[in-house]
């Protein structure tokens, strides 16, 4: 070493370093702690007055609505989701590979164009009951659509692939197996997955009708299509209609009490699923052969729901889309898809990138604390997307009103009025409290994939801190970096109740046009918007089946 | 000196990983620190390195201070490479990627010519735009090590650098590296549990106990002037004789009167364990001692006996392996140490 003099770093220099990137990381998760924080306030201070108020007309019939709904759709979900996981993983029939990755294609479509696209079609005055009432006379014996029943069947249709998903990974790493273990103890294929299969595969099922749960509960746009009052639709109507925020912020924490049982539940499944995975995936194990009326039955099955969530759906989308273009494809709708794209991207590439830099600042500073609270940032992605809007306007508001009274004293009635609340930087603190952890459970997995001695070499070659963050890391993380970019792009563009809430006046996007048309029942014009949705949502959706044939 | 420690601790909790460690260790030396797993060398290294703090202590090199309790140079500033035992080599870089990491002070022309003269010298000139994934294990050893002597460090800390190679791979390696590091006048400290490992790249080893040095010594006064009776043990083989002293420099055993070269320092009358080992344990059918061959390993060119005395005391003996003897056979022996190494019997 050169004889020039060496500083050496003491402990106080350290500490300061440790605290700094503290409080950076604390600032980068401030947006996604004060909405939670801010509702779960409402919680513990509600106001006599509102609360009676809600306890009579409001509560006893979302409360309901939203518990038959989620337990419904729950159970419709699971049982969907692992039946065809069963048939396609282990079991062979006539279109087995096409179906293994079409069936995770309504992925794609967001409940709310399902449920447009089921209601313009099913309803007394679609194609099918006017062609009934044609042919037949009458429709009146046709079960009506909107339904508990319909939005039940829409949303089991549009969220079963996350059970479908998970229920499948688990049958194919490691039922296998066990199952061949099972047979060899004399049980038959049946017994097998009813005593071996199944209960091997609970937690994967139950952490994935978990998110089917939480998806539920968050929905705005589906239930809002069929009139079906909920949490978020209620909320949503305290906050336009009855233009009462504290209203809507004591229905979002009594929802925020439900999603954290959700939640909960969720955790605990997880955390099983670490002790029951195999290694073995390189055994091709033999397929239950399925001939006869067996084999045409599960074909059927199969193809039954794909037409019914993602096939036929598409069609009519086309059918209507083809039938507006004509006047609809006008300077209008690519103001929508420019207003989308320019929300999408630049969440997306903010959202990116404070991943990137809670995720290292966790890696490289990872105490309890820190990772504490790296974890309840990141639960914004199990709220729903109206209580978060709350959380983050209701503080904006306050803010707003202490400037503008500030303002006002200073300057008298030269005063600008001031409206933050109507700004793009809060619907984009919206979705960043919403989707951090879409950006950052890619990144945070790819990072731990990069070992401690890596670092430790860079180190000792002289790339220390953003060095080893742009020299090292970065280029390792290109792939997940660009996961996590596109998961952030698809969900802001189907992002439907925050942008509504928070967006700035006039600032329509594609989903706020689809919410549009179809609280007017024009469904044909909301075809549109809904197909560019849709042709984006694919994008993650073939990424996800992708990886699936890598597992099979 | 080059690099010194200095009473240097390092403690996790209540326990100590390295008390009090102290060596020297000369320009152009290779050290290597040797002990079975647990031992501390590990933290040691690391200390060095500057993961790891310390407690006590000071760590120098060329009389600057790199490390005291509290305070510490980063380890980035310390011109110090590092060789890992996983190798971590950077697999979105390609070999010469690899190795001219560390060199960004350098301009372009010199990067290349430095680049070039390392790959030349582990032989990997050919290779120089595949990536790691692509070569096989030892290219991998010899792409971190050009990596780690690149910018041309004061001392190159070799952790465990052989132990994910097969064995075969493993002793040519360990003469190859170190011929590197000695054609390139490197200082290096090893840190490993394989004593023939340590032995071929070494010139100075230290075994370590628990966080302690026992002896730090050439690998000939290790084999043949061990410390400790732990160094006896954990460096080559042998078994412990029962004796008494008669004069300071005789011992009197089983196997007969037992001479000291050089001034012996034991008192008459104490009781002490003399240290044989195989090579000390000569086969000669003219002797009128006789042991029992209880196991026999064949090692191609000599046996392994284990002999058993008439007290039920062992010994090991290397016999040439055409002297072909069954188990249950006795043998003549002839006790003949070059450099008998007695310590004080714990009762």
């Amino acid at each position: 070493m050169s004889a020039v003099a060496v500083e050496l770093e003491g402990p106080r220099s350290r500490g300061v370093r440790n605290s700094r990137s503290f409080l950076l990381l604390l600032l980068l998760c401030l947006p996604a702690l004060v909405p939670l924080f801010v509702v779960l306030t409402a919680v513990f201070t509600p106001e006599v007055e509102i609360w009676s108020h809600l306890a009579r007309y409001v509560l006893p019939v979302v409360t309901t609505n939203t518990l038959v709904l989620v337990v419904g759709v729950s159970v419709g979900a699971a049982l969907l989701g692992t039946s065809l996981a069963w048939l396609t993983s282990t079991c062979e029939f006539p279109g087995r590979r096409i179906f293994e990755w079409a069936l995770l294609l309504p992925l794609a479509m967001p409940g709310y164009v399902l449920a447009f696209i089921a209601v313009g079609f099913l309803d007394f005055t679609g194609p099918l009951q006017t062609w009934l009432r044609g042919a037949f006379g009458s429709s009146s014996w046709f079960p009506s659509i909107r339904s508990t029943g319909g939005v039940i069947l829409v949303l089991t249709f549009s969220l079963y692939p996350y059970v479908y998903l998970l229920a499948r990974g688990a049958f194919l790493t490691q039922g296998r197996r066990a199952q061949e273990a099972a047979r060899t103890l004399g049980m038959t294929p049946m017994r097998a997955l009813w005593r071996v299969v199944l209960p091997m595969a609970r937690p994967w099922i139950v952490a994935g009708t978990a998110l089917v749960a939480m998806e539920t509960l968050a929905d705005f746009g589906t239930v809002a299509v069929f009139n079906y009052d909920t949490f978020t639709t209620a909320i949503y109507r305290a906050w336009f209609g009855m233009f009462s925020v504290n209203a809507a912020l004591e229905l979002a924490a009594v929802l925020l009490v439900f999603v954290f049982i959700a939640f909960a539940l969720e955790r605990r499944s997880r955390a099983n699923l670490r002790f029951a995975t195999a290694r073995d995936l390189s055994r091709q194990a033999v397929r239950i052969e399925l001939r006869g009326v067996r084999a045409v039955v599960a074909s059927l099955c199969a193809a039954l729901v794909l037409g019914l969530g993602f096939v036929l759906p598409v069609l009519q989308l086309v059918v209507w889309a083809f039938a507006r273009a004509a006047s609809d494809l006008d300077a209008r709708y690519f103001e929508f898809i420019l207003h989308s794209v320019l929300l999408a991207g630049s969440a997306a590439i903010i959202i990116t990138g404070a991943s990137l830099l809670v995720a290292y600042l966790e890696r490289q500073y990872g105490s309890t604390p820190v990772r504490a609270l790296v974890r309840i940032s990141t639960m914004g992605y199990a709220v729903p997307g109206t209580v978060l809007a709350v959380g983050i306007l209701v503080p904006i508001i306050g803010l707003n009103n202490v400037l503008q009274h500030g303002l006002s004293t200073w300057l008298g009635d030269a005063a600008p009025s001031l409206l933050l609340q109507g700004t793009l930087a809060t619907v984009l603190l919206a979705y960043f409290a919403r989707f951090l952890a879409v950006g950052f459970n890619p990144i945070e997995s790819g990072l731990s994939r990069i070992t401690a001695t890596i670092d430790e070499a860079a180190i000792t070659l002289g790339a220390a801190g953003t060095a080893l963050l742009r020299r090292v890391h970065v280029p390792l993380l290109r792939t997940s970096l660009m996961t996590a970019a596109i998961l952030v792009f698809v969900d802001v563009m189907k992002e439907m109740p925050i942008t509504l809430i928070a967006r700035p006046f006039g600032w329509d996007t594609l989903a706020v046009r689809v919410f549009e048309m179809t609280s007017e029942g024009e469904w044909e014009r909301a075809a549109l918007p809904a197909l560019a949705i849709v042709l984006v949502g694919l994008i993650p959706a073939a990424m996800l089946t992708r990886r699936g044939e890598h597992v099979a | 000196m080059w690099l010194e420690l200095i009473d240097v601790a390092r403690t996790f909790g209540t326990r100590a990983a390295v008390n009090g460690l102290s060596f020297q260790l000369e320009r152009g030396a290779i050290g290597c620190l040797l002990g079975p797993s647990g031992c501390g060398k590990t933290t040691a290294l690391r200390c060095i390195a500057g993961f790891e703090s310390i407690d006590a202590g000071t760590i120098r090199a060329q009389g600057t201070v790199l490390a005291q309790p509290g305070r510490s140079l980063p380890p980035e500033r310390r011109h110090i490479g590092m060789v890992f035992q996983d190798l971590a080599l950077f697999p979105h870089l390609t070999v010469q990627e690899n190795v001219a990491f560390g060199l960004t002070r350098l301009s372009r022309d010199e990067r290349a010519r430095r680049v070039g003269e390392l790959l030349e010298v582990v032989g990997l000139s050919d290779r120089r735009t595949q990536y790691p994934h692509q070569l096989s294990g030892g290219e991998q050893q010899r792409v971190a090590l050009a990596r780690a002597l690149a910018p041309k460090p004061d001392i190159v800390l070799l952790d465990e650098p052989f132990s994910s190679l097969d064995i075969e791979l493993r002793e040519r390696l360990s003469v190859e590296v170190r011929s590197v590091l000695k054609q390139l006048g490197a200082t290096a400290l090893l840190v490993t549990h394989d004593q023939q490992e340590a032995f071929t790249v070494a010139d100075v080893v230290g075994v370590m106990r628990d966080g302690k040095l026992e002896q730090w010594a050439t690998p000939y006064d290790l084999y043949h002037r061990p410390a400790t009776r732990f160094v006896a043990d954990f460096i080559g083989q042998g078994v412990f004789l029962l004796g008494d002293v008669v004069s300071p420099n005789a011992v009197q055993t089983e196997v007969g009167v037992v001479h000291m070269n050089g001034a012996g320092e034991m008192r008459p009358g104490q009781r002490v364990d003399l240290l044989l080992r195989p090579d000390d344990v000569l086969h000669d059918d003219a002797s009128s001692l006789t042991a029992e061959v209880c196991a026999r390993a064949f090692r191609g060119a000599e046996f392994l006996y284990t002999l058993k005395l008439p007290s039920g005391a062992r010994l090991l003996s290397l016999v040439p392996s055409h002297h072909d003897h069954a188990i249950g056979e006795h043998i003549g022996i002839r006790i003949e140490p070059d450099h008998v190494v007695a310590f004080e019997r714990e009762e």
